[in-house]
């Protein structure tokens, strides 16, 4: 009951309902707008946040990850691109049912199961949390080693793309952690002479670089692309047939995009695939996916946004994120001197409530602003890319340049942007370089602590029960794409 | 589709060094030599003051993962070659351009003045040729965006011959 009241606080507060206003508003904006999406916004807008307290800072990245996270649907149904790559599976049908004529029930639907998947995680945080951060007490060092090792496999394994550049772009990722002054010794490593590497690389230059500026680049070679946009007169709330179609669907979809996002792997966009591939599993009429199934945009839309929740577990419990926008929320935790994990449960719960309501309230907020202003944020899609991406590279640099003050952070994010413009190429998904940078000093610094523990033995980690389970999950997790494959080759041979 | 049919198929008729693998497998493995070799060059703790494992050896062990598992890419780019899209546009290798000007400008002459210079040429070579716009995203804006930061978070940008006379 305690609980349930300081989840209710943000209510109380104008300055956190302001915050959570500007910031579903702003997640709105971004989400719409392909090519950004909440990583990027959250990451451009960690610098302003310094001058909030930790808990208007965390609440407004978490209503701009849940907003933005629904955002993408808009420009997915409208014009067939998605704003955000969680919204690619929302394209599938909702294009084809906009070209029916019938965008305002495909956006009425993408709104009513974004909300519900939405809240349905903020339900699952609220009472799953606590108990992970419980068994978190559990953890040592080598079993935080093994977690990490476990989400980076997961990350691999169910992200997009193989499995192997998966891995590569999270090692290198880990590698990118490894520059700087030891933190156990203080020796340098990769700084090559440089004064500013000493401190490391940021994680603000390398988030920006790999998402803005690599899109930056992305857009540059789509400047003749011309998107065939789709008129919206308005919104309209599905019909009561409607929602008899895919109440099922909603809930199974919320309940799979939970799951996924608790597992450390790219929330949303694995999520709302396999929401909408078991939609259709599921669906009496399969025949329709693809063609403009209402069931389609449902188990989409709510399990991307379910994802939101579940991606949160992971990060507040263990401080290990779930999504790249998590390790941005993450980021933005330990920059206002919040450490994650077990101890916040225990000393801040009033902070943590806090988060989850502005959480629940977020999920309301866009539900509202999507409803009676799709049509508004859809206009925002016309703005010409030959004059919104200059403005986000003044706004990205100067944000870089603001954490720390320093011309190289800038000339870091610029190298990222090129070097995740060929990542992406080449079929290299950023994500992984993300996560990786963030669990890198984790990762690192848990197998030594480790072999100390262990006195050098490394086969003491297998006498640790929960460590083995946890490596034998990574195992797992790298078996099951060679198996995934096998199945559907041995399917197809039959065929 | 066809472009990706297209250069999947002229790919696959050329020798195997100008192949896109061997080109991008080549570049991370000799890469990751690079810093292997250079993670020879840290110091090492001694015996008394090391904790479980040398600073180097961390590193280390990701780079021979990262360059074995680069190795198993490439074999299995024999069998299955990339997808690769169509070439580059000339935009996009101008947008590059613009980034390099970028530390030019910003390292030689000044910030403001070098976002101000990217900001219009990559918005002119995206085919913005209103001068309204071009003033709009190169000097309105970046104004806006500096003043901004300067004021909310007490941002002091780098010295620079605009910025001096803004600062003085």
């Amino acid at each position: 009951m305690d609980n349930l009241l300081l989840m209710l606080a943000p209510l109380f507060s104008s300055k956190l309902l302001l915050v959570l206003f500007f910031g579903t508003l702003f997640g709105l904006i971004l989400g719409v707008l392909p090519g950004l999406g909440p990583t990027t916004g959250g990451a451009l807008i960690l610098p302003f946040t310094m001058t909030l307290d930790p808990l208007s800072a965390i609440v407004l990245l978490t209503s701009i990850y849940c907003a933005g996270t629904y955002g993408g649907a808009i420009t997915a149904v409208l014009i067939n691109t998605p704003g955000t790559p969680a919204a690619a599976a929302t394209c599938l049908d909702g294009y084809p049912l906009a070209q029916k004529g019938e965008a305002g029930r495909a956006l009425g639907m993408a709104t009513v199961s974004s909300t519900v998947g939405g809240i349905f995680s903020v339900i699952i945080l609220v009472f799953f949390a606590p108990i992970l951060a419980q068994l978190a007490y559990e953890f040592g060092q080598p079993e935080y080693f093994a977690l990490a090792i476990f989400g980076l496999t997961m990350l691999a394994s169910i992200g997009e793309g193989s499995p192997i550049k998966n891995l590569i772009a999270g090692a290198f990722g880990i590698l990118i952690s490894t520059v700087g002054k030891d933190f156990m010794t203080s020796i340098d490593r990769f700084t090559f002479g440089v004064n500013e590497l000493t401190e490391g690389i940021g994680f603000i230059p390398v988030v920006v670089g790999l998402f803005a500026m690599s899109e930056m680049l992305t857009q540059s070679t789509l400047i003749n692309q011309v998107f065939n946009r789709i008129a919206l007169k308005a919104i309209k709330l599905p019909s009561i047939d409607d929602y008899k179609k895919t109440w099922k669907t909603i809930l199974r979809s919320s309940g799979i995009g939970s799951f996924i996002g608790v597992l450390p792997a790219e929330g949303g966009t694995v999520a709302s695939l396999i929401g909408y591939s078991e939609a259709k599993r599921f669906s009496k009429t399969p025949e329709e996916f693809g063609k403009g199934s209402i069931e389609g945009i449902a188990g989409a839309e709510a399990a991307n946004n379910a994802a939101t929740g579940g991606a949160m577990v992971p990060t507040l419990a263990l401080g290990i994120p779930g999504s790249a926008t998590t390790a941005v929320i993450l980021t933005g935790l330990i920059i206002h001197g919040v450490r994650p994990g077990p101890d916040l449960f225990r000393e801040q719960p009033d902070f943590l409530y806090g988060i989850f309501g502005a959480m629940l309230i977020a999920n309301i907020l866009f539900f509202i602003f999507g409803f009676f202003g799709a049509k508004i944020f859809a206009r925002i899609t016309l703005v010409p890319n030959k004059i919104l991406w200059p403005m986000i590279f003044a706004v990205s640099v100067c944000g870089t340049y603001s954490l720390n003050q320093s011309i190289i952070d800038v000339w870091i994010m610029l190298f990222f942007g090129v070097l995740g413009f060929f990542m992406r190429r080449y079929g290299f998904s950023v994500v992984p370089v993300i996560i990786g940078l963030i669990l890198g000093e984790l990762v690192e610094g848990t197998l030594r602590q480790s072999l100390v523990i262990f006195d050098g033995n490394w086969l003491m980690f297998l006498t640790r029960p929960i460590a083995l389970t946890f490596f034998i999950l990574s195992l797992i997790a790298l078996a099951f794409p060679l198996i995934r494959s096998r199945k559907i080759k041995r399917i197809n041979d039959k065929v | 589709m066809k472009n990706v049919q297209k250069s999947k198929r002229a790919n696959k008729s050329l020798p195997f060094f100008f192949k896109d693998e061997f080109k991008v497998l080549f570049v991370i493995i000799l890469v990751s030599l690079i810093l292997l070799v250079t993670t020879f060059t840290f110091d090492v703790v001694p015996p008394i003051l090391n904790r479980g494992i040398q600073p180097a050896t961390f590193p280390k062990a990701l780079l021979i993962l990262i360059i074995a598992m680069t190795l198993i890419i490439y074999y299995l780019s024999t069998k299955n070659p990339w997808k690769i899209e169509k070439k580059l546009p000339k935009s996009f290798f101008l947008t590059l351009f613009s980034f390099i000007l970028f530390v030019i400008v910003s390292k030689t002459l000044d910030f403001f003045l070098a976002i101000s210079a990217l900001s219009i040429f990559v918005s002119y070579c995206w085919g913005e040729k209103r001068l309204f716009y071009l003033l709009l995203v190169g000097i309105i804006f970046p104004i806006i965006v500096f003043i901004f930061f300067e004021t909310i978070l007490g941002l002091r940008f780098p010295p620079g011959i605009i910025t001096n006379i803004y600062y003085s």
